[in-house]
């Protein structure tokens, strides 16, 4: 299955889920934590939608494009998010903050300046359950400030 | 506390925390000549930030830069065995400990570079690792890195530092871990991939007691022992289609209580007293509490990794207590525990005893299958919350007596509950999730209590923080265990903070007092006067939909009051928590708020969400459709102070929010709605 993967074109066999699919092809920021869509822990973006991945076949990204945390930045060229959650310190296990980091990208990327009602709705697919939400709230929308 | 549970060092000369039975200065701390220092703490990072804690710590005695101190994951046969990450004692155990040995240490390096360069010690000062005299630099930690100075038994009279000399502990220094973990750079055990790794699937019975009768042929890469079963794949995917490929047959279970409150008044157990003075007398009011059962619900899954090589095997897994975890590991694969390494790696944000432990023996088993080969295992959403260890259900009766002015003369309390403490290591039999089902396999011990002196468990916090002068306390330890519990978060804390602030509401209303003036009318501990009034002065109080609470934790931990304001509408919603602690010395301020927040919210989603259902037969709850918690849109906004106080010992920050926090929002439920709640959740049909 050919699509692009943080803006490399790859060709992934099918017959699975994108989540197994991108973890077995060796990224780490997609998680796995339910395979039911009910976490956020494995969401991407999909040409900019942030969905979950563990439940989505890889036939459907053919020929899109995906963003994987590892695409939105690196510690060299990080993305505003992910200065902002260092800044914020947003988070303790760090589990659920690929996927959040998605949605937060996804709604940034739509249009500016989202209220904290749009970045909670936009959130609201994810669990932290080290229960870090504030901080995450704070960095989000210090990273659209 | 975990060291009860461990060797003892008693004939030697009282050393601070683990250093006490770990008392090698070599066990902790390694200098390196490329300029670096290695820490080996056998403490773990569970998400609340230790290893940061304890490198700030170092770093401080030690004189040198944070980015110079190492730590390294606790590894059975080279770390300092220290039992089990918990009870929100790290800074204690640990954090003293290498505070102690650093300052030993330190002293050790000026001593020697004192008589090899004739300056006199107090000439000498050092500065990010180098020893420096009136004319100049004489040495440094690097320098001496091969010389054996730390092969020694710490010394009971190393100083540290006065609180006022410290720079780095008591400041808030980021995560060490975070970056890696925000950029994906695969710090956590579910990115550990070695060379041809097996990916393993287990197949559990249906339910508690089932056992497995036939199994129809299959052409999966199965792994059998008695009754545990899996599959082993080259990839996830395929290990996942081939798990659900398989058809086992199963008897039916041994059954579990359809009704969870009937059983628990009714159930066997053994009778003690916790606490006892004064007298008894005709209670004023009765009142009686309920909390089902529920677990811990990480986001992530739980996983290990396992690989055998002739009779040994290495562990990679994110359990709280390496040690304990190779003991019971022991146990369950009939090895001696020298043959078996368990190496600490990150997990997802563990909450209390999860399958952590659980899953490494599973893929211990499935590793055994094919020697040479590590094997990868990891639970589904379903096993994580219908077959880890569950936090109790419990009961509790108070009785309480007033006097004319309405104050408490006598209390009286009894708590019925399992125990809360299932964990590994510290019985004769293996309490790991396979170990009754493996080939020769023993049943399941029930979970204990540990000692008051050690936190308590099911019978935590049940003493009440008031000055009462007839106090009776009783705990029924229930010995049937139908479902598998051990320790959460805050464990009996939870329900018993509940109920006595809630008695004490409901006291203050009928004397006619102001809720917190009737708190401090019982209440001589000085430190849990300052954050009661604290909370209360930064919250506003009193305010409509209000309530308030104020415990130390375990009775020997941290002082912690929350104000919760909260609405009812169809259902109730937390709305804002003020939270202010004393821990005594905080090392981090930002990681020990960042802990007090996250308890505290922990404490809204247990209060409002949680709740582990089963039927007649097997736990139900098994997906996040069936255990909903607290989500985004239902965060409170949370104000937090620290009341600091660096000459006093440090207690830890994990756990002592979240018992106030489901009490404060107890009472405001009774502010917002006249009911005052009597079974958790709190949800409408619960109210
Ligand atoms: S793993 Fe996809 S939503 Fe949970
Ligand atoms: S930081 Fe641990 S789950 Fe969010």
């Amino acid at each position: 299955m050919s699509f692009s993967l943080n803006g490399a074109e790859v060709s992934l066999p099918g017959g699975t889920s994108l989540l197994l699919a991108l973890r077995e092809y060796g990224l780490n920021g997609p998680k796995l934590g339910c395979g039911e869509e009910a976490c956020g822990a494995c969401h991407v973006l999909v040409d900019g939608v942030s969905l979950p991945s563990c439940a989505l076949p890889v036939e459907a990204v053919a020929g899109k494009s995906v963003t994987t945390l590892e695409g939105l930045g690196s510690a060299e060229h990080p993305h505003p998010l992910q200065t902002a959650f260092l800044e914020e310190q947003a988070g303790q296990c760090a589990y659920c903050l690929s996927g959040i980091m998605i949605s937060a990208a996804a709604l940034l990327a739509r249009g500016p300046r989202p209220s904290e009602a749009a970045v909670r709705e936009a959130l609201q697919p994810h669990l932290c359950r080290c229960h870090s939400h504030n901080r995450i709230l704070r960095a989000v929308m210090r990273a659209i400030a | 506390m975990n060291l009860a549970f461990h060797g003892t060092a008693d004939d030697k000369p009282r050393l601070p925390g683990s250093l006490h039975v770990n008392r090698m200065l070599s066990q902790w701390l390694e200098f390196s000549a490329e300029g670096f220092v290695t820490a080996r703490p056998g403490k773990v990072e569970l998400g609340q930030g230790i290893l940061t804690a304890l490198s700030q710590i170092v770093a401080e005695e030690l004189d040198v830069a944070l980015a110079r101190v190492r730590l390294l994951p606790a590894t059975t046969g080279t770390s300092p065995n220290e039992a089990v990450t918990s009870g929100s004692l790290s800074v204690q155990e640990s954090g003293m400990a290498l505070r102690h040995a650093s300052a030993d240490a330190r002293g050790i390096f000026l001593s020697v570079i004192s008589q090899r360069s004739g300056v006199s010690p107090e000439d000498i000062r050092v500065e990010d690792g180098a020893f420096i005299g009136p004319a100049g630099p004489l040495g440094s930690y690097w320098e001496l890195a091969g010389q054996g100075l730390l092969e020694a038994e710490a010394s009971p009279d190393a100083r540290p530092k006065a609180p006022g000399a410290r720079r780095l502990a008591g400041t808030s220094q980021p995560r060490l871990d975070l970056p890696a973990k925000l950029f994906g750079q695969g710090r956590f055990i579910h990115d550990l991939r070695l060379p041809g790794m097996l990916h393993a699937r287990m197949i559990r019975p249906p339910a508690p007691g089932a056992t497995l009768i036939d199994l129809a042929p299959t052409d999966a890469r199965l792994v059998r022992d008695g009754g545990f079963l899996a599959v082993l794949a080259a990839t996830e995917a395929e290990a996942e289609r081939a798990a659900g490929r398989l058809r086992p047959r199963w008897s039916p279970g041994t059954g579990l209580p359809e009704n969870t409150e009937a059983w628990l008044r009714a159930a066997p157990g053994e009778d003690s007293v916790v606490e006892a003075r004064g007298e008894t007398a005709p209670a004023t009011i009765t009142r009686e509490f309920h909390r089902p059962y529920f677990t811990h619900a990480s986001v992530g899954l739980c996983c290990a990794v396992a690989l055998w090589e002739g009779a040994t095997v290495q562990v990679w897994s994110h359990t709280q207590g390496p040690y304990n975890l190779r003991a019971d590991l022991a146990k369950a694969l009939k090895l001696p525990p020298e043959n078996i390494v368990v190496r600490h790696a990150e997990g997802a944000g563990c909450y209390g005893h999860n399958g952590a432990d659980d899953v490494a023996l599973d893929a211990a088993l499935c590793a055994r299958a094919v020697p040479g080969t590590p094997v990868r295992a990891l639970w589904t959403r379903a096993e994580e919350l219908a077959y880890g260890p569950q936090s109790p259900a419990m009961l509790v009766r108070v009785e309480a007596t007033t006097d004319e002015a309405g104050l408490i003369t006598h209390w009286a309390s009894h708590v019925r509950s399992n125990g809360h403490s299932g964990r590994p290591g510290r019985g004769a039999v293996a309490t790991l999730l396979a170990a009754p089902w493996i080939e020769g396999g023993q049943p399941m011990p029930a979970s204990i209590n540990p000692p008051v002196a050690g936190g308590g468990g099911a019978q935590r916090n049940a003493i009440p923080g008031y000055d009462f002068p007839n106090l009776y306390v009783g705990l029924t330890r229930i010995t049937d265990m139908p479902i598998r519990t051990s320790a959460l978060r805050g464990l009996g804390a939870l329900i018993h903070v509940w109920a006595i602030e809630s008695v004490m509401d409901e006291l203050a209303e009928r004397a006619g007092m102001d809720p917190v003036e009737y708190r401090l009318r019982h209440l001589s501990d000085p430190r849990a006067r300052v954050v009661l009034e604290k909370a209360a002065d930064m919250a506003g109080w009193p305010g409509e939909g209000m309530g308030v609470a104020v415990a130390r934790y375990k009775n020997l931990g941290a002082w912690c009051a929350v104000v919760a304001r909260v609405e009812a509408e169809e259902r109730v919603r937390c709305r804002h928590l003020w939270i202010a602690a004393d821990m005594g010395e905080v090392i981090n301020p930002d990681g020990a708020v960042n802990q007090l927040e996250g308890g505290a919210l922990h404490g809204v989603s247990v209060a409002l969400h949680e709740r582990t259902r089963h039927d007649g037969t097997r736990i139900i709850s098994d997906s996040w459709a069936e255990y909903p918690v607290l989500r985004f849109a239902d965060v409170p906004a949370v104000t937090t102070a620290l009341i600091q106080r660096p000459d006093e010992r440090p207690l830890g920050a994990g756990e002592a929010s979240m018992a106030p926090a489901i009490a404060a929002i107890a009472g405001g439920i009774f502010s917002a709605l006249g009911t005052r709640p009597r079974r958790l959740p709190f949800t409408p049909e619960n109210l």
